[in-house]
């Protein structure tokens, strides 16, 4: 820390950053544009101009760019200085002179930094009084739109997408008052992260085109901070809601996890909640047809269901803890099944062993970034867990900071660092049967089968460690290769090894976390991270279950008269045959869901269940942190949070047969994470994921809308003129309306949406951190139930390697091994219901070699049947292997299997 | 290379030839062990190309924008790597220093620099062109010995000594020793050494407006003030020259001189230069200006 002087007053301030980071932190409003916390200083833009003086003598000062300038000790600057506000002043002026002043028509409008900067520099009015010049906008796909003459060319959309997200389909055009950022040809935006140039624009020339469809002006929606739901990574969302329907979902900072970006699966994938497969009211199956019931009468229909004999219970990944929780009180353990298959139950069981077995470090998305040397094994994480895939991207910067540090330049100074980098070798090594999207970046991106990847590995951490089993009959080339990455690792201070579940290899899992375990002996910092499927396999894994399988038997033994299925469709887990035997086994099928999947029309009763925007819970990341998310939609009556719709059957039930009695008797959200912290004590520290529902801020519930929200009583004026008591939900601290607390200093865990005086862009977050960058004013988001930065152990037991070092892969002349390609668009299940991600999502196509390549269409042979599918040739792809989109073929697709190839009957060279 | 200067371009091109034909460059040059070679890489033909930094983007395949320092090119340059980037001009003296000696070389100015400059003199003067003279020599002698003086019936009014990017200096200055310290000190800069005479038949708003538009045009686009100011400087001339100049227009053209001539508020040079005719036109040209409001039309451009 230093003391720097801000006009005439002494701040605190850390070294390393620059003055207009300083200036911020000191609460001090200064524009800018171009500056982004994550994206670093290019002075660009000029707008954050501050005169600074060489010392208490100098009255004259100079202009200079508090971006670009470095705190130092003893500087002297003024923002307040007359010359430095007329320059400010006139930057807006410049950059107005192009501009539409279209903020009535804007999607921006409101929330838009251009207008707060433009306020802020009290620039006003406009002299330029010549023709301003028009661009021609482009369509950029279902996310975004564009409108490029409100562009004041801060050049942030291009550093973001290409330099940051590495995207190569947006860029800047043309030279002078021209310069234009968009695509070559209209076209979608192609790169997983383009959603983010809605935040990141510092005006209306980067929209979100679906809520484009049901636009609201920010300070008209509701805001609740929530958790995406679309894969087991966790980041931190903010969604907007208004007249009971969700209208956006907005990144919101952990300084963890997803930092300042989404991805755009999770920032569109909300589109299910409102779709026309959305499930309203209760179904119950008479005669063959589903029809709307009342609810108390799905509730007695239940009730005789339940008479007929024994309950059970088939909870969900994608369910909550306390939903899972709660069906796990209903039916007790005997009957309690986690909705996995056997296989996929034991790959997440095992996840959780290793992550609790590892003695280095289990790091956060944000610690990721500065691994100095990153192994990917088996795993596509840019499609799996796509925002952890943009943090291994920004590992491989890690040496040209390094560069810098020695060329004493500051690490923000973005441009600088990219040159100083330019040539610096990459420490990221991606080992993958499949190309990804991070091999561009890589140091070596090596194709293999998994088996033969998991071989590699063991190979590496026998390298590493001789204590680890070595691997017999490994080629020359892959023995070397595995010396060479050994080598990598055990130079880096900071090594990650990355996999995951993408093929369901217990091996690849095993020798990922044999190779952290073999580093952390020497290297404390040495990272393992393991992908999971879906946003609470983590909180389930924990809690543990019966497998389908089994369940399947006790169908089978004529042992279940009910089965009670939470948010879970069976069809993507077992295939058609297995779930038919099911349906016919079970004389009543009672579906919890919000989705009209293909499951629930087998059921004999459907229950609507709360979306994630409908209610709180609970969820736990792959990287075991627990982390709640909050309601901003409070849905009419039969729609309900799936804890209480159990609690609602238990209360049909005789008492005697609930496994936790209490379950009748829970009135709110902490009620239920009581009882699972004394049921699941390691799911304990989960109450603590955010503060309960009787947290209040200066003696006040929190504020959910803003404090401008127009009048409520008005927007149904034309139902009622009276004033309605404004919904209200015991789970929570919020209330629903604009009365309450909010403010800077609120938990950030409950930050419901960013706003401060002067700041009523997304930008306004400075004002709620502690530290530009880095952590809230109030806290961390979420808690790890499972934690370790480092070995702290001097001397460590020695890790218990496992030697089920598998066969070499070898390829088979009668069947393909296929292998589950996930997509980015597509393989995730909720996503797929939303309309602009269905848009999205390529059509299924098998890849194989090139060599495989016969004609046009050909025909795999899956367990549920044959497919006739276009052929497109995967480079590298190793020899008798073929990859199906995961759930896009055969919807049960998740993990490899062995099926026949034919040529299509009909042979066609075209697909 | 600017990517326009094909006849140049060819020329080199051909020299370099005729180097590598001799062994004077390529591999293990007359036997000696040392390499080098010389490539030629024509630029987009931006006239920022000519940056040093925005120089060493372009070359590297991206857009030319300049660069921020540190760190500077000679530590991480082109690709990263250390760069020495200089005019031909430069690189030209070195053999001559080195066979002759760097006192020799000193020796050869007139004034405290040392060595020889490419003057050049364009306008209405009897032969246009360029010519290698010791550095130092006075401006008068540059433009009537070497430039033949004006065209007969033409008279000097002022000058751009060094190039577009420098201030107007007017006819009391003819005495000025072309070197960077007498020419600073005379209210302008040497910078190319190539003068620009505007004569008494040329109208000086028209002069400034041609200049600004080249200025807007080839700003790269990446600060503000250059970006979008420049166009602004630019239609504000057009207005004043084509006879819809108002009042006002003469405060916001004062205050753009003002706003981007200072040093360190636009990313690089380029607009302080844009801003030096201007800034010394706007004074040595006042009545000019006023009577193209006033009468609402270009006097000189009517008249002729």
């Amino acid at each position: 820390m230093t003391s720097i002087r801000i006009d005439g007053r002494d701040c605190l301030t850390r070294t390393g950053i620059n003055l207009l980071q300083a200036c911020l932190e000191a609460g001090a409003n200064l524009p800018y544009f171009c500056w982004h916390p994550e994206l670093g200083s290019v002075g660009a833009c000029r707008q954050c101009a501050i005169k600074q003086f060489s010392g208490p003598d100098d009255t004259k000062g100079r202009i200079v760019m508090a971006c670009m300038t470095p705190v130092s000790e003893n500087t002297i600057i003024s923002t307040d200085d007359p010359e430095a506000r007329d320059f400010r002043a006139s930057i807006i002026e410049w950059m107005m002179v192009n501009h539409p002043h279209d903020c009535p028509v804007c999607e921006e409008g409101g929330e838009c930094h251009l207008q707060d900067m433009t306020v802020m520099t009290g620039h006003n009015p406009r002299r330029y009084r010549f023709t301003k010049r028009t661009h021609r906008n482009q369509d950029l796909g279902p996310f975004v739109k564009h409108e490029m003459n409100r562009c004041i060319a801060c050049y942030r959309c291009v550093r973001f997408y290409r330099d940051y997200a590495g995207g190569d389909d947006l860029a800047a055009f043309a030279s002078h008052d021209n310069v234009y950022f968009g695509r070559a040809a209209d076209g979608t935006l192609e790169n997983a992260f383009s959603g983010n140039l809605v935040e990141i624009c510092p005006t209306g020339v980067f929209t979100d085109k679906p809520f484009s469809t049901t636009y609201t002006r920010k300070w008209d929606m509701r805001g609740a901070p929530s958790i995406c739901v679309h894969c087991a990574v966790g980041c931190n969302t903010i969604v907007n809601a208004r007249e009971e329907t969700l209208r956006r979902v907005l990144n919101r900072y952990n300084t963890d996890i997803n930092r300042y970006v989404l991805c755009d699966r999770g920032r569109f994938g909300h589109g299910f909640v409102n779709a026309p497969t959305r499930i309203g009211t209760p179904l119950r199956t008479i005669g063959g047809q589903q029809v709307s019931v009342p609810i108390t009468d799905a509730l007695q229909a239940f009730a005789r269901m339940a008479a007929d004999g024994p309950i059970v219970g088939i909870a969900s990944a994608r369910a909550t803890l306390e939903t899972c929780f709660s069906l796990y009180a209903l039916v007790g353990p005997q009957h309690f099944c986690t909705g996995q298959t056997r296989h996929e139950q034991e790959c997440v069981e095992l996840v959780h062993a290793l992550l609790t077995r590892h003695p280095g470090a289990l790091p956060t998305l944000h610690e990721m970034e500065s691994a100095d040397a990153v192994l990917v094994l088996g795993e596509d994480a840019c499609a799996t867990a796509p925002r952890l895939g943009l943090s291994l991207r920004q590992s491989v910067r890690q040496a040209s900071f390094h560069m810098a540090d020695g060329a004493k330049v500051p690490r923000w100074m973005d441009a600088a660092v990219r040159t100083l980098g330019a040539e610096c070798p990459s420490t990221l090594h991606v080992l993958t049967p499949a190309p990804t999207n991070l091999d561009s970046v890589a140091a070596e991106a090596f194709r293999a089968a998994p088996d033969d990847i998991a071989r590699l590995g063991f190979a590496i951490a026998h390298e590493i460690d001789p204590a680890a089993p070595p691997v017999t009959d490994l080629t020359p080339d892959d023995a070397a290769r595995a010396t060479r990455i050994a080598h990598t690792l055990m130079a880096a201070r900071k090594p990650l090894v990355v996999s995951g579940m993408q093929y369901g290899s217990p091996a690849l899992l095993q020798a990922a976390s044999s190779i952290a375990a073999a580093l952390a002996r020497a290297t404390p910092e040495a990272g393992l991270s393991l992908v999971l499927p879906e946003c609470n396999s983590m909180g389930l894994a924990m809690m543990g279950g019966l497998s389908l399988e089994t369940v399947m038997e006790q169908a089978r033994a004529g042992a279940i008269s009910t089965l009670v299925i939470v948010e879970n469709d069976l069809t993507r887990h077992l295939p058609p045959a297995d779930v038919a035997e099911l349906v016919a086994a079970v004389p009543d099928i009672v579906m919890i869901d919000h989705t009209a999947t293909p499951l629930c029309q087998q059921a004999s009763l459907v229950l609507p269940v709360a979306a994630f925007s409908e209610c709180s819970g609970t969820l736990v990341s792959q990287d075991s942190r627990a982390q709640r998310f909050f309601q901003a939609v409070f849905p009419t009556a039969p729609i309900q949070a799936g804890w209480r719709w159990v609690q609602a059957l238990a209360q049909h039930l005789d008492p005697s047969m609930l496994h936790i009695s209490g379950l009748t008797g829970w009135r709110d959200l902490d009620d239920v994470l009581a009882a699972l912290a004394v049921a699941f004590p390691p799911l304990a520290p989960a109450v603590m994921a955010a503060p309960g529902a009787d947290y209040r801020m200066n003696g006040q519930k929190l504020r959910s809308q803003t404090y401008r929200a127009s009048g409520r009583t008005v927007i149904r004026s034309f139902v009622n003129v009276h004033d309605q008591p404004p919904p209200g939900s015991p789970d929570t601290p919020f209330s629903s309306s604009m009365e309450g607390a909010y403010g800077p200093d609120m938990p950030a865990t409950l930050v419901p949406g960013y706003q401060a005086p002067a700041w009523n862009s997304v930008q306004a977050l400075n004002r709620f951190q502690h530290e530009i960058g880095g952590d809230m004013r109030d806290g961390a988001s979420g808690l790890r139930l499972l934690s370790r930065a480092g070995n702290q152990n001097a001397d460590p037991p020695p890790y218990a390697y496992v030697n089920d070092i598998p066969a070499p892969y070898a390829a088979r002349t009668d069947t393909v091994l296929v292998l589950p390609d996930t997509r980015l668009f597509g393989s995730e299940e909720l996503s797929m219901f939303s309309p602009p991600v269905m848009a999205r999502a390529p059509a299924p196509t098998l890849g194989l070699p090139a060599d495989m390549v016969t004609s046009g269409r050909m025909v795999l042979h899956l367990e549920d049947g044959p497919h006739v599918l276009p052929v497109k040739p995967v480079p590298g792809l190793p020899a008798g292997i073929a990859l199906c989109p995961a759930h896009m073929v055969a919807r049960a697709l998740r993990f490899p299997c062995m099926a026949r190839l034919d040529r299509a009957p009909d042979g066609g060279e075209g697909s | 290379m600017r990517g326009e200067y094909h006849l140049a371009c060819a020329r080199l091109h051909h020299a370099i030839g005729e180097a590598r034909q001799q062994g004077w460059l390529g591999k293990n040059i007359l036997g000696s062990g040392f390499s080098f070679d010389i490539h030629v890489h024509s630029s987009a033909g931006r006239y920022i190309c000519g940056e040093e930094t925005a120089l060493l983007t372009a070359l590297e395949g991206r857009r030319a924008t300049p660069r921020s320092k540190p760190p500077f090119p000679q530590t991480g340059g082109l690709w990263g790597a250390p760069s020495v980037v200089n005019n031909v001009e430069t690189l030209c003296n070195l053999p001559h220093i080195i066979t002759n000696g760097p006192e020799w070389f000193a020796d050869l100015g007139l004034g405290e620099d040392g060595g020889t400059k490419i003057y050049g003199v364009s306008g209405r003067v009897t032969r246009p062109g360029a010519w290698e003279l010791p550095i130092g020599t006075p401006l008068r002698q540059i433009i009537e010995d070497h430039a033949g003086g004006m065209i007969p019936g033409y008279q000097l009014r002022a000058l751009l000594p060094g190039g577009a990017s420098t201030a107007f200096l007017d006819g009391t200055a003819l005495d000025v020793a072309m070197d960077y310290g007498s020419v600073e000190k005379a209210g302008s800069r040497l910078g190319t050494g190539m003068a620009i005479i505007l004569d008494d038949r040329t109208c000086p708003i028209g002069m400034i407006r041609n200049l600004e538009h080249f200025f807007a045009q080839e700003s790269c686009g990446w600060c503000t003030p250059c970006r979008d100011g420049l166009p602004w400087v630019e239609r504000l001339l057009d207005a004043i020259e084509d006879g819809t100049g108002q009042d006002e227009d003469m405060d916001q053209l004062g205050r753009h001189a003002r706003m981007l001539g200072a040093p360190g508020r636009t990313f690089c040079a380029h607009a302080p230069g844009a801003m030096a005719p201007l800034a010394s036109g706007l004074k040595l040209f006042a009545a000019d200006f006023a009577a193209h409001i006033q009468q609402r039309r270009c006097p000189q451009q009517s008249g002729a």
